[in-house]
């Protein structure tokens, strides 16, 4: 306001007009134009510092844009707000609607402003402000696409975002800006696939379609061998013949050899692929229809044979939906069927066809029902086809008639039975049904006329009565094209044809002449006249293509002088052996595009259509979605805010799945050994990087806080440094007593069949380690099952993250083929489930293998006082504790179990305490020396809260997770 | 992804539209009019229309077409599925969706819609943040709203988006603390001429009423969950605890939602709860034609079979029908030759009949098709597959919530009696 009243001031001082130019001010012209009124009391409500007002005001701006209306003299008032207040507001719902106003406004100077807002939002501390962003992308590219390097650099941003609030609003980002960046993916892959279970149902579907995409490119086909031997016997041939030239011999050659390399080698797949199958085969049982679908295709496109099978169960589901859901459904079954039939057959009745379907329905199922037809349930089809000819539907009707047709070209074994059901369906009361039967019995008998002359003479005396011009120029063509076979009858129908010539239609015409014309070369002594007087009708027809065939078919077939040397051959050129028809799906080869999508459904690419890439030949490093580098460290001034929320999954942590804090590289994933025969154990997970976000978060705390913790943490660490000296001089045995005596948990290393005889093993011993107290001692137990002595067996190359170290166990020189021996190593895990990755050498091969340890070996266990306990329990209060409600496991209610089941799961020594409440364990984390403390109080009715206090947030969530599971299970 | 929206009526008339990118030409529909008018039944349309520079996907829920604009590939699932859930959320919001509905809440509406799709991606389609963000209307706020001029948009910021559940608000506070679950099974069966069965099939759904304070988690086992051949989730559900133990664990949205659907395994023998004795036949050269219908209850468990309702399409010949109904009434169409007769209970004492005389048309041959008869009935109290809810319990909040469970059987879309002659084979 004081901005306009100087201008007015500035202005009246010049012109010295005075009063009238008032009138026009917009600010004061309230009497002339209730628009700008209204503006202004938006301009006042995004002024106001109520939060609600702003929201309501930005609320209403969008409304306004979204119904078209220009909103544009509000534009500076919401730039000034959104772009300098709203976007660094304290509340994170005023920053993300200002984000969502700024980006609703289709102005292209406002481009540099929008950008510099997305970029901040992006690195904003609220995962909807980053959501917001994700969706402002998008926005922005179709404002100015020459923005797409630096939106690229957001969503390479947002992509490593571990929210799942973001995850599908950026590679919906990512689909419209860059689909062709697959790059971008890589180092996201596996997190991606490990929140998508709970990433809200239309990010689903995004993600999947995009995954389904990069899969293609990443890995191989896991039908490869059965590919292969199909095309087996091309491959030797080539090996074989022509030797003249050398060079493309060589490449042959080159090329036999690769396929029988491939054909050798048995087909792996890789982890990451099964990663994906893995974690999308839940979603089939998601009430969302879209999702459903996306999953469907993923395993139609990307699975073992084998496998591809658990879709149908759910897509014949979706049938039950509404019918809009039951037509795009039925068109992807009807393309799947043409591949895998098996595995929709068990479900053929599911596709009967009801009478309360609509028309549309009806026929994608008589389609699905064909595709499905086979000699052992042909008959069943058959009869079902046969009330569906009852039905008042008539395009119904006659699709099923064609229906018909097909099975009975596909089967040998119905044709007759077919041929003659449709034979009687000529003397069915209903036109349409006889002439779509003719139709379709005339493409039948085109593959085996000679054994049914009767059925033509049958069809030949339709022609008094049928008036469908299709049906009678099937039958004319019929009647010529094997006028042999019915030498009497032909020429009367051609006499009654050309008494009706006239009348016909022009389909009907052209057979008509068609026929004089086969019956003048087979039979000229009785048709010459008839043909003749065809020939004259037809050259003063109106239609101009009957008067070109009539002139075409006189010159060829009567011999005149004139007559060129084609007459000699008229026999041949009307008689010849023609074709039988293929009767062919719709629905052949359209899964070329990819499933679910509109192009599929169209047969047609639709604009911004992502072609589905082939399988590579060879699978390209798939260690480029190894996660090395924690990127989260540095953060912008954005994150300082003191909104602090912890994201947690909603399901996955109490299920002890993967949750989108944690990806479920981190555990020991023993579903995934058995399942994928791969030599590492998956590994490089992102939790490292993930730490130092937590950490980063945490040390983004007010200023003074921040200086007393690391007074505190000083002391502590002083304190921790003196006892690891302590522990340092003594001799580890108290720490060997400690140690559970429960059964230690064993992993696999390398399994016998990839070792080639060689299978490892390792556990956690829980023993100190003697060279260096910082390690955490394993086990490995190796057994060499083949029938030739191993040697040499070492570790070599060793690939660690940084700050981590590994101890080598010495060399094993000799292990005779039947024998087992033991060897321990020392592992510096830097307090971090990472995986520590190697070589494990012999004197023949290498084999990577990598050792992923539990969050629960991390730490040692250390003897605390329960007065002790308490001291250190109040220093590592707030952000460092970590409290969960829990129901404990039926068998684990008494003190015991509770001991022996924490204990198993973290290398933790029970507190001594008065309460029989409350069970205390403590321990402290292996390389830094940080203490572990937890607690489980119990209450009535197997109820219980756990307790678990570090300083180390991230193994102290962990282990919170472990311990949970422990209990509840 | 969805460009714009626009609602057309049953005579073709667009009502309401709505763009979230540019303004998109109603010009656009004239593709979707052409379409209409090819149809020969209002759900005839095709879902998926292209346009030269459009393609237009569409929806038929209660008489009116949901029809979205898209500009380029989109799975047109996605697309089909959001419009069901926009048609979900305004029948949750006014009690029904129809178009005198829709354009009294014009405002609601427009609210809605910006919501729920931003840049046309889906932004926040579930009913409990909806709630919180816009307030449904009510008769006092709509009052209210049109003297002050204020809007619906809720004071209050919402959290919803933030909820660590981002199906259920924080806060929910009741004083009568109570749970409600209907179990309603459907059967879908077709039964031949001769009475056999061709094939029939029950799907069944959890509808849940829960009205709990706080964030109460809530698991509720079956008695025979084997029975559950194929099943579908609310996102709440965890899906773990399902494979691994056959129990429903969840926290549960707040109020109305679909806990569960269900397939049962086709290998159970499905119990058809009626039978039907007929007698339709047409004399040749004669212009009568007779009618004998009987239904009786089978395999009920004792319950009573209820709201029976008969529908056959007779066939085009019939000109009128002179019929006797032992209980009900009957009606007859003679322009679509839809005959109805609604039945009611049926009482094993002394089972329901529909007798009498058709009159075909003078001359006419006698009428190929035969009629396929419809039927719709409910049980209460049973399920008809036999499944049975075992427990309910509830962690997580202290107190004593009323847990009620309810069981129900409908006919689904056709328990049909399929009268044919066999033609081949």
């Amino acid at each position: 306001m004081s901005a306009s009243s100087a201008f007015n001031d500035e202005k009246g001082g010049s012109s010295s007009v005075g009063e009238p130019e008032y009138g026009h001010d917009p600010a004061s012209g309230g009497i002339f134009s209730s628009d700008y009124k209204r503006h202004d009391d938006l301009k006042e409500m995004l002024d106001s510092n109520k939060d609600a007002l702003k929201l309501e005001a930005m609320k209403r701006i969008v409304a306004m844009i979204a119904r078209g209306k220009n909103a544009s003299d509000l534009f500076p008032a919401v730039v000034k707000n959104v772009a300098c207040k709203n976007i660094e507001d304290p509340n994170q719902l005023i920053r993300a609607s200002a984000l969502r106003v700024l980006s609703s406004i289709r102005v292209t100077i406002i481009v540099p402003i929008m950008m510099l807002a997305i970029k901040e939002a992006a690195s904003d501390m609220s995962p909807y402000v980053r959501k917001t962003a994700a969706h402002a992308i998008p926005k922005l590219y179709s404002l100015d696409p020459e923005q797409k390097d630096q939106l690229i650099e957001v969503i390479e941003k947002l992509l490593a975002d571990k929210t799942t609030l973001v995850a599908g609003s950026v590679v919906m980002a990512f689909e419209e800006v860059c689909p062709e960046r697959i790059d971008l993916i890589h180092k996201n892959y596996r997190k991606l696939c490990n929140l998508l279970i709970d990433v809200e149902e239309w990010g689903q579907v995004v993600i999947i379609n995009m995954l389904t995409r990069y899969a293609r490119t990443q890995f191989l086909n896991p039908n490869i061998n059965e590919s292969l031997l199909e095309e087996g016997g091309g491959g030797d041939k080539t090996f074989y013949c022509s030797d003249e030239d050398e060079d493309e011999d060589e490449e042959k050659e080159k090329q036999a050899e690769v396929s029988a390399l491939a054909k050798r080698k048995p087909y792996v797949m890789d982890p990451d692929h099964r990663l994906l199958l893995r974690n999308t085969k839940p979603l089939l049982q998601s009430r969302n229809a879209a999702v459903v679908m996306a999953v469907a295709q993923l395993y139609f496109h990307l699975a073992p044979k084998a496998e591809v099978g658990v879709i149908a169960k759910a897509l014949v589901r979706l049938l039950r939906s509404h019918s809009e859901v039951q037509f795009v459904v039925l068109q992807n079954v009807a393309t799947m069927t043409i591949k895998r039939r098996g595995m929709f057959e068990p479900y053929l009745k599911s596709f009967y066809i009801r009478s309360t379907d609509p028309t549309q329905i009806k026929i994608l199922k008589l389609e699905v029902l064909t595709n499905l037809a086979n000699e052992t349930n042909i008959s069943t089809i058959l009869r079902e086809f046969q009330t569906y000819i009852k039905s008042m539907d008539k395009d119904f009707v006659a699709a099923t008639i064609q229906a018909i047709g097909r099975c009975a070209t596909n089967i040998g074994e119905v044709r007759d039975t077919c041929l003659n059901g449709l034979v009687q369906l000529l003397s069915n009361r209903d036109e349409l049904v006889v002439a779509e039967s003719v139709v379709v019995i005339k493409k039948l008998l085109q593959m085996q006329p000679e054994k049914h002359s009767d059925i033509i003479k049958h069809m030949a005396k339709l022609t008094d009565n049928i008036q469908v011009p299709m049906a009678r120029a099937s039958i004319l063509w019929l009647i010529g094209e094997y006028c042999e076979h019915v030498p009497k009858i032909a020429p009367d129908v051609l006499r009654k044809m050309a008494k009706s010539f006239t009348n016909e239609e022009d389909i009907v015409k052209l057979q008509i002449i068609n026929l004089a014309a086969k019956l003048y070369l087979t039979n000229s002594k009785q048709t010459k006249l008839l043909t003749q007087y065809v020939l004259n009708l037809a050259k003063y027809d109106q239609n101009y293509d009957i008067r070109d065939r009539a002139r075409f078919i006189r010159q060829l077939i009567v011999p005149t002088e004139k007559s060129g040397a084609l007459s000699k051959y008229a026999k041949k050129l009307f008689l010849a052996l023609k074709p039988a028809p293929v009767l062919e799906s719709p629905f052949k080869d359209r899964d070329h595009f990819q499933l679910g999508s509109l192009s599929h459904l169209l047969n047609a690419k639709a604009g911004g259509y992502q072609e589905l890439p082939d399988w590579p030949e060879s699978a390209p490093d798939p260690s480029v979605r190894n996660v090395e580098v924690p990127e989260w460290t540095k953060c912008s001034s954005r994150e300082k805010r003191k909104e602090k929320k912890v994201e947690k999954p909603f399901y996955s942590d109490s299920e002890g799945e993967s949750g989108p804090t944690e990806s479920a590289d981190s555990e020991p994933d023993t579903g995934s050994g058995s399942e994928s025969v791969s030599v590492s154990v998956e590994s490089g997970s992102p939790s490292d990087s993930e730490e130092s976000e937590e950490s980063s978060e945490s040390d983004e705390d007010e200023e003074e806080e921040e200086k007393e913790k690391k007074k505190k943490k000083k002391e502590i660490k002083q304190m921790q440094a003196s006892e690891r000296l302590v522990s340092r001089s003594k001799p580890d045995v108290s720490f060997q007593t400690i140690a559970p005596s429960s059964a230690l948990k064993n992993y696999e290393l390398l399994h016998r069949i990839t070792g080639e005889g060689l299978s490892v093993e390792y556990c956690f011993s829980r023993q100190a380690f003697s060279p260096d107290a910082n390690m955490v001692a394993v086990q490995m137990h190796f057994t060499n099952n083949a029938t030739s002595d191993t040697k040499n067996l070492h570790i070599e190359d060793v690939k660690l993250q940084s700050g981590m170290r590994v101890k080598e166990f010495a060399e094993i020189e000799l292990l005779p083929a039947g024998e087992a021996t033991t060897a321990v190593m020392g592992v510096d895990f830097c307090d971090s489930t990472q995986a520590a990755n190697f070589q494990l050498c012999t004197h023949t091969r290498k084999f990577f293998v990598s050792i992923q340890p539990p969050v629960g070996e991390l730490m040692r266990p250390v003897f605390l006082t329960e007065n002790e306990f308490k001291k250190e329990q109040s220093q590592l209060m707030g952000m460092n504790e970590i409290s969960e409600n829990l129901t404990l496991d039926a068998k684990c209610r008494n003190e015991h179990a509770i001991v022996q089941r924490v204990t198993t799961a973290a290398n933790l020594s029970r507190v001594p305490c008065g309460s029989d409440k409350e069970c205390r364990f403590a321990g402290k984390t292996v390389t830094s020396g940080s203490l572990v403390l937890a607690t489980v109080a119990t209450k009535d009715e197997g109820a219980a809260q756990l307790t678990v206090n570090c300083e180390k947030m991230v193994i102290g969530t962990m282990l919170v997770k472990d311990l949970l599971l422990a209990l509840t299970q | 992804m969805i460009h714009s929206l626009f609602l057309v009526n049953a005579s073709g008339d667009i009502f309401l539209e709505k763009h979230w990118k540019s303004v998109v030409s109603r010009s656009v529909c004239d593709y979707f009019f052409e379409a209409q008018e090819r149809a020969t039944e209002p759900e005839n349309v095709p879902p998926v229309i292209s346009t030269p520079h459009h393609y237009l996907i569409s929806v038929l829920r209660h008489r009116i077409y949901f029809v979205a604009v898209i500009q380029s590939e989109v799975p047109p699932l996605f697309v089909i599925e959001f419009l069901h859930r926009v048609v979900d959320t305004f029948q949750d919001y006014f009690g029904v969706c129809t178009e005198a509905a829709i354009k009294d809440n014009v405002v609601v509406v427009y609210e809605l819609l910006e919501e729920m799709l931003d840049n046309g991606f889906p932004l926040a389609t579930e009913s409990n943040i909806l709630k919180e963000l816009i307030k449904p209307p009510t008769i006092l706020r709509t009052m209210v709203n049109t003297i002050t001029g204020s809007t619906n948009v809720g004071e209050q910021l919402p959290t919803g988006q933030l909820s660590v559940v981002p199906w259920r608000r924080t806060g929910v506070k009741y004083t009568n603390n109570e749970a409600y679950f209907d179990v309603v099974e459907e059967i879908d069966a077709i039964i031949d001429k001769s009475g056999s069965t061709i094939t029939a099939e029950i799907q069944g759904v959890i509808d849940a009423c829960v009205k709990l304070t706080g964030m109460p988690d809530l698991t509720l086992s079956f008695m025979n969950p084997r029975l559950l051949d194929d099943v579908s989730f609310h996102p709440c559900v965890r899906f773990k605890r399902w494979e691994a133990e056959r129990i429903l664990s969840f926290i549960p949205p707040d109020g109305n939602f679909r806990l569960l659907s269900y397939h049962v395994s086709s290998q159970n023998l499905v119990a058809i709860p009626v039978y039907v004795k007929h007698n339709i036949t047409f004399r040749e050269g004669s212009s009568q034609g007779r009618f004998d219908l009987t239904l009786g209850p089978k395999q009920t468990m004792g319950k009573a079979v209820e709201a029976v309702l008969v529908s056959s399409q007779l066939p085009r010949g019939v000109l009128n029908a002179n019929l006797n109904p032992s209980q009900g009434t009957y009606t007859f169409d003679p322009v679509t030759k839809l005959l109805t007769w609604d039945v009611g209970k049926i009482n094993p004492q002394k089972l329901p009949s529909l007798k009498g005389t058709m009159s075909l048309q003078a001359g006419a041959s006698k009428p190929d098709e035969n009629p396929t008869i419809n039927i719709q009935l409910k049980i209460q109290q049973m399920a008809i597959s036999g499944l049975k809810v075992n427990r309910l319990d509830m962690y997580g909040e202290k107190y004593k919530p009323f847990k009620g469970i309810k069981y129900m059987t409908k006919a689904g879309k056709s328990v049909s009696s399929y009268l044919f002659e066999f033609l081949f084979i």
